[in-house]
């Protein structure tokens, strides 16, 4: 039996009427209960509300739990049927591997397992394994060989680093009794670890702004009831002419428009159609309300100062369920936005709406422990139409930043999942070498292997052999 | 055949028959006689001269980094390198003492003398084994193919169930001094020539290497008083766990270093050298090039490390390590004048390359067994090894597994997961050698838990379990074994808070989480004595015990990933494919794996695993091969 648990996509080809993603191994019901908050009833088909870590609704759909050994690979199993585009099967996969010990599976795996634990009949496995292995030998390290080599020439690029940082160490181990080789090697392959991390992580948040150009920057327009979020949205849809879509949303209760901000898709979502006429439906408006939050690239805070201190208190409170609130000034540079995407931070403006009225002087908001003097990053009114322009060419200049369209730098080349899966696991391996830095360092040399046997599955494995090429090609070893 | 000398046990009737015959008295011969015998065969070790066995033909030194760790897993086994180490040992040192206890390797410099009389008094005392002086020419083969017995120069024979071929370098050897080539053994010893004719008949692939020793000096010219000195450890560590301490005196080495001048001299006359002139075809190992390789590929450095090593106690003879070289001997003689505290140096024998046959050791299995010819082993340098502990450690493995043949047993193999004769064995028989193979620490993808200091607890159980070690071993370990736990239950049991560790001056994380000894004893360079005072039960625990338990608990934390995949592995080794499975016939596989496995022939699914480009679902494909091919059979 085995220790870890894999998931996969198992039904067709997206973008499809029904998705199922089918999760085997002892974390099955862990991730029911990540997605599902609870495992349904054994076999049952159930309609659950599936939710990422942060909390934010994934989509609505069946989740049904199968348990072992009486499954079809002989181990636990979760099925997750969704609505059946990328985005939300990709969310779906993300959520569910997000546990330790649960990861994306390789091609044929559920055949193989199925197989191991003697579930399949030899004829239907041979037939099942046909159809997969004819689909994807080797396929990934196809992929990236076929992404215009640019891919290729990045990734084997970090290995050779890495490996050139192993033969370091390894030779400190096993050399160390010869003259040519140095003892203390420990800071230089820290430093050139700490280089390769720098770029994996650059390289993972220009793959995000590749997704930014392919599926919008998203931009959450958040505040308590009658801040004015409906008019601010129908006021910047009005002043654009490139309106794409304005629909209402089939499961969540939220507005969404996408507006063509100087070549990029910048996608609004409203939390308007909440109408908060008792405390327990406004508890669920703010529920509602973090999980945009969560998913957004920005967050517009939306205050109206005539409403007092209520109001104001309950947006605070809104805020700080934002993970890592960054409070942006709004004339935060690119550098800074760019330091936010690579950590994954929301960034905030804060937004005075009806600026039309009068506002009331001396207002105070409290952000974290902290009481601060409230300063609003932008003042609009949409009923005047003031302030807008600034607001959208702001919002405009940080979509352009995000997507990696501004400064003409290296094209953004959207990642499979497959391949974002293997490089982060890569990078959190390596994370793991730097961040300790008592690992011991023989320890930490066989942390480095991981890095390099996980690496490998895009390049192409390297061996002890490729080691000691490097080692004997760079020291004279010898007595 | 030669008489028989005194004092070899030799009877006076030759055996006609036996169960196994070791051919070669060389590092892995002696551990495959002794292995075989142990294992419960009436065995017989051939030899050229029974005076030799136990000589040391290159550097006088066993152990080292990652060799250290083979030599305490043939002792593990209950084998002789580790018991003949400590007898002849006269300079111990832990090398990588500063690194973690993974990468510790034990050596010591031995006296050649000590050790060959060690080696020689094991092999003399070792019951069921027979020595017989001769020149082993043939090997005799059944109807069926398999091995039947060998048969001498003299046309005499004897017959076996199993034969292990560890003839080292004697086959096809050619020494070369400048532009002298000697046919040759060892130095001033007969190579054998008739055997490489037999293995190419068995129509076993070969491959040519070659290796090279430096000058031996005499001591007595050499400047001792001028040189730096490498010291010995305070406190040598022996390698067997039947030794207790080591009484043989320790001495120093000196170190000195190559000159410019050095280098000149060596840079004129690179044509006399037989490596460049384009005499040797083999290939040489590149941890260990000559002089002349590294004058040529690293001429930018301003000098090179030389150890000058003595060779025994009352010997003067110096192996002066690091220069080894096949230039003629008046070149040889002027760039070691060139190096300091050498000015007056005396040669008592010039180095040499040597070149020599070698088999592909993709021939064999993990049994050590040649697939072609049932009932022929091979270990040693013949599988195109370098290095007395890589000789023995197969030596071990192939005498055991051809007694076990002999009685009619099913053979043992060590995996990647048990140790690093497994991962030696697998690289071998998996990848072949493209340069003679010598263990390194970086070989050992399980390196966390692998280690020199717990060889006996991966190893002596099982060697128990196989009867191969002695009553006395084996008590001996069950008791080391029985301490070793109850200090652990005694140290995980004893536990404090942050607190109480303050008080009693341990410093910890004040995060309000209670503790046990076992994981202070990980976590810092806490003193045994420390422990003891906090929880007075643990002065139970004796001093050896102390010092295992703190390596245990400091690796443990580590090692659960380890443990995991070890576990899977050693799964996947233990599931074997049959060898004449059809790839051709599998459907759903890619042409280009079909070919890959076809060439490669994988023994067990770990190895299919490791091929270049195999998939799960490839592998899943070949699974369900194998049990259909299983069912076939059993239908």
């Amino acid at each position: 039996m085995h220790s870890d648990t894999i998931a996969a996509l198992s039904s067709g080809a997206l973008p499809s009427g029904v998705a199922v993603v089918r999760v085997s191994g002892p974390d099955a019901s862990g991730a029911l209960t990540r997605l599902c908050g609870g495992v349904p009833p054994e076999r049952r088909a159930s309609l659950r509300t599936f939710r990422d870590a942060a909390g934010a609704v994934i989509d609505r759909g069946i989740a049904i739990f199968f348990p072992g050994p009486a499954t079809v690979t002989g181990e636990d199993i979760a099925e997750f049927h969704l609505h059946g585009g990328p985005a939300v099967v990709t969310a779906c996969l993300q959520a569910i591997t997000a546990a330790v010990g649960t990861r994306l599976a390789e091609a044929g795996e559920f055949t193989r397992r199925s197989f191991e634990n003697g579930r399949v009949d030899l004829t239907e496995a041979e037939g099942l394994g046909d159809l997969i292995a004819a689909e994807t030998e080797g396929q990934h390290r196809a992929a990236v060989l076929q992404a215009g080599g640019a891919l290729r020439i990045l990734y084997e690029g970090w290995m050779a680093r890495l490996t050139q940082a192993r033969a370091h160490l390894e030779a400190s181990f096993d050399f160390s009794d010869e003259g040519d080789v140095s003892e203390d090697v420990a800071d230089t392959v820290r430093d050139e670890v700490a280089e390769i991390v720098a770029e994996i992580r650059a390289h993972l948040a220009r793959a995000d702004r590749g997704e930014i150009l392919r599926s919008g920057y998203k931009v959450a327009i958040v505040g308590a009831p009658n801040a004015g979020k409906s008019s601010l949205l129908n006021a910047l849809a009005d002043r654009e002419v490139a309106i794409v879509t304005e629909v209402p949303g089939t499961t969540r209760d939220v507005i969404e428009a996408t507006l063509d901000l100087s070549g990029i898709p910048v996608r609004f979502s409203d939390t308007a159609g909440i109408r908060e006429t008792s405390d327990r439906v406004e508890a669920i408006g703010v529920e509602r309300a973090r999980e945009v939050m969560a998913k957004a690239d920005l967050v517009l805070a939306l205050v109206d100062p005539q409403q007092g201190h209520g109001p104001l208190a309950r947006f605070t409170e809104l805020l700080s369920h934002v993970k890592h609130p960054m409070m942006l000034a709004a004339d935060a540079s690119l550098e800074d936005l760019a330091e936010g995407t690579a950590r994954g931070r929301r960034r905030i403006l804060t937004v005075r709406t009806k600026a039309d009225q009068p506002a009331p002087s001396g207002l105070t908001a409290r952000f974290g422990n902290e009481w601060t003097d409230f300063r609003f990053d932008f003042t609009v009114s949409a009923k005047t139409g003031a302030g807008l322009d600034t607001l959208t060419q702001r919002i405009a200049e940080l979509a352009a930043a995000a997507a990696g369209v501004d400064g003409g730098g290296e094209v953004a080349i959207p990642l499979r999942t497959r391949q974002r899966d293997l490089v982060t696991e890569t990078l959190h391996v390596l994370e793991e070498f730097i961040g300790n830095s008592a690992l011991p360092a023989e320890v930490g040399a066989e942390t480095l292997r991981r890095a390099s046997d996980t690496l490998g599955r895009l390049t192409g494995k390297v061996g002890v052999e490729d080691l000691l090429d490097v080692i004997f090609s760079q020291f004279c070893i010898g007595k | 055949m030669t008489a028989t000398r005194a004092p070899s046990p030799v009877p006076a009737a030759m055996p006609a028959r036996a169960d196994v015959v070791v051919v070669g008295g060389g590092h892995a011969g002696c551990e495959a006689a002794s292995a075989a015998a142990r294992a419960g065969a009436n065995t017989v070790l051939v030899t050229h001269r029974f005076d030799t066995i136990g000589a040391m033909s290159c550097n006088p030194a066993i152990g080292g980094i990652g060799k250290g760790h083979l030599v305490r897993e043939i002792d593990a086994l209950g084998g002789l390198m580790g018991l003949a180490a400590d007898r002849g040992g006269i300079q111990f040192r832990m090398l990588n003492r500063s690194k973690g206890p993974a990468v510790w390797g034990p050596r010591t410099q031995a006296d050649r003398k000590l050790y060959r009389a060690a080696m020689q008094g094991l092999i003399r005392e070792t019951e069921g084994l027979t020595v017989v002086e001769g020149d082993v020419f043939d090997l005799k083969l059944d109807a069926s193919g398999a091995v039947s017995g060998i048969v001498f120069a003299d046309g005499r024979s004897i017959a076996c169930r199993a034969v292990v071929l560890t003839t080292g370098t004697f086959l096809g050897g050619l020494i070369h001094i400048g532009d002298r080539q000697i046919p040759a053994g060892r130095m001033g010893e007969d190579p054998s020539l008739g055997l490489s004719g037999t293995l190419r008949r068995l129509g076993l692939s070969l491959g040519r290497l070659k290796t090279g020793t430096p000058a031996r000096l005499d001591g007595r010219t050499i400047d001792w008083a001028s040189l730096d000195s490498q010291k010995p450890d305070e406190e040598p560590v022996p390698f067997s766990f039947l030794t207790d301490r080591i009484d043989n005196p320790q001495i120093d080495c000196g170190i000195t270093r190559t000159t410019p001048e050095t280098h000149a001299i060596i840079r004129d006359n690179l044509a006399r050298s037989a490596l460049y002139s384009g005499k040797i075809e083999g290939v040489g190992p590149r941890y260990c090039p000559s002089i002349e390789d590294k004058i040529v590929k690293f001429g930018d450095r301003d000098g090179h490390q030389i150890f000058l090593e003595p060779e025994g106690l009352d010997d003067d003879t110096v192996y002066p390590n690091g220069l080894s070289t096949s230039l003629p001997e008046e070149v040889q003689d002027a760039f070691l004048r060139s190096i300091p505290g050498l000015e007056k140096v005396a040669i008592l024998k010039p180095g040499y390359a040597i070149e020599y046959d070698h088999v592909d050791p993709r021939e064999l299995d993990r049994a050590l067994a040649v697939r072609k010819a049932p009932g022929l082993f091979l270990a040693g340098q013949i599988n195109g090894t370098t290095g007395y502990e890589e000789a023995g450690a197969q030596g071990l493995v192939a005498g055991l597994n051809a007694a076990r043949l002999a009685g009619g047993s099913e053979p043992v193999v060590l995996g990647r997961a048990d140790a690093y004769i497994g991962v030696m064995i697998d690289d071998l028989t998996r990848t072949g050698v493209t340069e003679p193979y010598r263990m390194f620490t970086s070989r050992a993808e399980f390196r966390l838990s692998l280690r020199a200091d717990n060889a006996d607890r991966r190893l002596t159980p099982l060697a128990t379990e196989l009867g191969i070690v002695s009553a006395d071993r084996a008590e001996r370990f069950s008791r080391a074994e029985a301490a070793f736990l109850a200090a652990r239950a005694a140290l995980e049991a004893a536990k404090l808070t942050p607190s109480e560790a303050g008080r009693h001056g341990i410093a910890v994380n004040q995060d309000g989480r209670r503790r046990s000894a076992w994981q202070l004893l990980a976590q810092s360079a806490i003193e045994p004595d420390r422990l003891v005072a906090v929880f007075p039960e643990l002065a139970a625990i004796d001093e050896k015990t102390f010092a295992r338990a703190r390596i245990e608990a400091g690796y443990d934390v580590y090692l659960d990933r380890q443990k995991k995949d070890q576990e899977r592995l050693r799964k996947d080794e233990a599931r074997e494919i049959p060898v004449d499975l059809d790839y051709t016939g599998i459907p759903g596989l890619s042409n280009e794996l079909r070919q890959k496995l076809t060439a490669r022939r994988p023994g067990n699914v770990a190895e299919a695993e490791r091929i270049d480009g195999m998939t799960p679902a490839a592998l899943a494909l070949v699974l369900l091969a194998i049990r259909r091919s299983s069912l076939a059979d059993a239908a």
